[in-house]
């Protein structure tokens, strides 16, 4: 890991470890949640430059089935999240298979569309409580010994699985896989001709960024309780790439810095309803046109290492 | 009557209102067809437009006393002007870089338009009464009785999708468009005005889909969500046509509407997702589209 990525590593882990003291622990595990969301999806994006615009689908079913294995069948809370994420891989196999057929933005399309499918399934399936969604879900006991419901408690779980799946998408990138994909990020023709399989490392590359994002909605589902057709729905989706984009793309920090940032913004401007959709259509436009690196991008480039 | 009719009538009155879905997934194709055509910009903000030219109409009916038939002018005008503005303003900017951004940026305008709507209006949706004209029996097709609106929108589209196609196709017009689709710099070299072709097309496209936004706007409630609902379907309808063709992107609006109204009748659950279905489907056989070019 080069210095600047160890020092940013540093701080980041201070910051997890220092805040269950300063800031109420629910909203750090908040934005722990969706900047675990926001990595796996900047795994697709930034890394093999495939834009997903549908991954609520695989959050949303991680959300659901973890709430209905915490509740329903009385699963543990870390059996409950492997159960969530397990399904979100199975959906992303089976999705990543038929988006990769097409690519750019028929790719973000397809994804869109495939994924308000599992939307209006989980509208009408009896499993996921139609508008009410799975509520009352028990936080239950760590391998049944330790008990999650105090949110200092949950706190350090939902820590270890963020740092668990940061440092797993940071292995992923800088293996020969994640440099394969770069590659065919940067020249698809080039990597074929080289030998390279590039649909196998796409959709290996979907599958995993689909089970990650499958456990950090499954791990939002323990912490508050609750799995809501918000989940699945495409704004969340949205979602995924405003964080994305903000913190910027195709960097290590970028989706953790953005998600922290949309977060607060969205707890701080709750009570204006839905000038947060404006609000988040701005930053969109804004960095499209005129802050396309993002915040960790910008930073990168002003201090000339990667971040 | 047979036994076979009985069977088929319902399938042949489903089909038929399924017509009205399809020609607004129809018009909507069409629109994101011929932007994506010229300007290599897949138009998210399309569904939101779509939403805007129904809200206008409203507007135009409630504060300024415009009927129906002037807002199916004035609508696609004022809609298409901000269509134009936001070409110039932003749009324009991005056609050097990775098409997705494109994508992300009208991402972000509907966004904008879809919350500044709902601010302003609520989601509940407001009402928009069929116009006096269309008060009238309903039309015997001879197996249903279909409501002379509906049969207004199936007839209106049409002819809005055949004129689009005859304009771009046939005419001297619609020839530099083709060229410049294929060829911009040489077609610029000849001294056509590229940009301006740019901006129009955009312009008009917008447009397109406002007018689909006030012919729904008795149909629907009109409310903020419309435009998204509407916008993902027809994503699904360009998949599985293929934005290569205009033609192409017509008929499989209609052809879908259709199959939706006909899976309305064996399996009712299944209506709201049988067109992504067929996406699938298609992206297996076919992974190009049905009228798509590799």
């Amino acid at each position: 890991m080069p210095r600047s990525q160890a020092i940013a590593l540093a701080l980041l882990v201070a910051f997890i470890a220092a805040a269950p003291f300063l800031l109420f622990p629910v909203y750090v595990m908040k934005v722990l949640c969706f900047a675990l969301y926001a990595c796996a999806f900047n795994l697709l994006l930034g890394y093999a430059g495939l834009l997903s615009f549908g991954h609520a689908a695989y959050f949303g079913m991680g959300s659901y089935l973890s709430a209905h294995a915490a509740k329903v069948w009385g699963f543990t809370p870390e059996l409950a999240i492997v159960t969530g994420g397990l399904t979100a891989t199975a959906l992303g196999a089976a999705f990543g298979y038929l988006a990769i057929r097409r690519q750019g933005i028929y790719f973000a399309m397809i994804t869109l569309a495939l994924a308000q499918m599992v939307y209006f399934f989980c509208v009408q399936a009896p499993f996921t409580g139609g508008e009410d969604g799975i509520q009352a879900v028990p936080r239950g006991a760590l391998l049944g010994v330790l008990d999650l419901t105090p949110d200092f408690t949950l706190y350090w779980v939902v820590a270890a699985v963020f740092l668990a799946g940061f440092l797993f998408l940071y292995r992923i990138v800088h293996s020969p896989f994640g440099q394969v994909l770069k590659a065919i990020r940067d020249n698809e023709p080039r990597a074929i001709s080289l030998g390279y399989r590039s649909d196998d490392y796409k959709l290996l590359a979907f599958v995993l960024s689909a089970a990650i994002a499958g456990i950090a909605g499954g791990t939002k589902a323990i912490v508050f309780q609750i799995a809501t057709l918000t989940d699945v729905n495409w704004p969340m989706s949205g979602e995924a790439v405003l964080m994305t984009l903000l913190g910027g793309i195709g960097t290590l920090f970028g989706p953790v810095v953005g998600a922290l940032i949309i977060v607060t913004l969205q707890a701080e401007l709750a009570q204006f309803g839905a000038w947060v959709t404006v609000i988040q259509g701005v930053i969109f436009v804004a960095c499209v046109l005129a802050f396309r690196r993002g915040v960790v991008g910008e930073l990168q480039q002003a201090i000339r290492r990667p971040l | 009557m047979s036994e076979l009719w009985y069977e088929l009538e319902p399938f042949l009155q489903q089909g038929t209102l399924g017509l009205v879905n399809g020609a607004f997934y129809a018009i909507l194709s069409l629109g994101l067809a011929v932007i994506f055509g010229m300007l290599n910009v897949v138009n998210f903000a399309h569904g939101a437009q779509f939403m805007l030219g129904a809200f206008v109409a409203w507007m135009l009916l409630n504060w300024a006393g415009i009927g129906y038939w002037g807002a199916l002018v004035l609508a696609p005008l004022l809609v298409g002007l901000l269509g134009v503005v936001i070409e110039r303003t932003m749009i324009a900017r991005l056609y050097k870089l990775d098409h997705l951004y494109g994508l992300l940026l009208t991402f972000g305008l509907a966004l904008i338009i879809e919350g500044t709507m709902r601010n302003a209006f609520g989601s509940s949706g407001l009402p928009y009464q069929v116009p006096e004209a269309f008060r009238i029996p309903p039309v015997d097709l001879g197996y249903m009785l279909m409501p002379a609106y509906r049969f207004w929108i199936v007839v209106v589209s049409l002819v809005v999708c055949l004129g689009t196609w005859y304009a771009i196709e046939k005419t001297k017009l619609g020839s530099y468009l083709r060229a410049a689709v294929e060829r911009p710099q040489l077609v610029q070299a000849f001294g056509i005005n590229v940009p301006l072709m740019m901006t129009a097309t955009y312009g008009a496209g917008v447009a397109l889909a406002a007018f689909a936004g006030v012919l729904a706007a008795p149909v629907y409630s009109v409310n903020p969500a419309m435009g998204a609902n509407f916008i993902i379907i027809v994503f699904a309808v360009v998949v599985i046509g293929g934005m290569g063709s205009i033609l192409g992107s017509i008929v499989t609006g209609y052809i879908l509407g259709v199959i939706e109204g006909f899976t309305r009748v064996f399996y009712p659950e299944a209506s709201a997702t049988v067109v992504f279905v067929i996406m699938a489907i298609v992206l297996l056989v076919r992974p190009t589209g049905l009228f798509g070019r590799a």
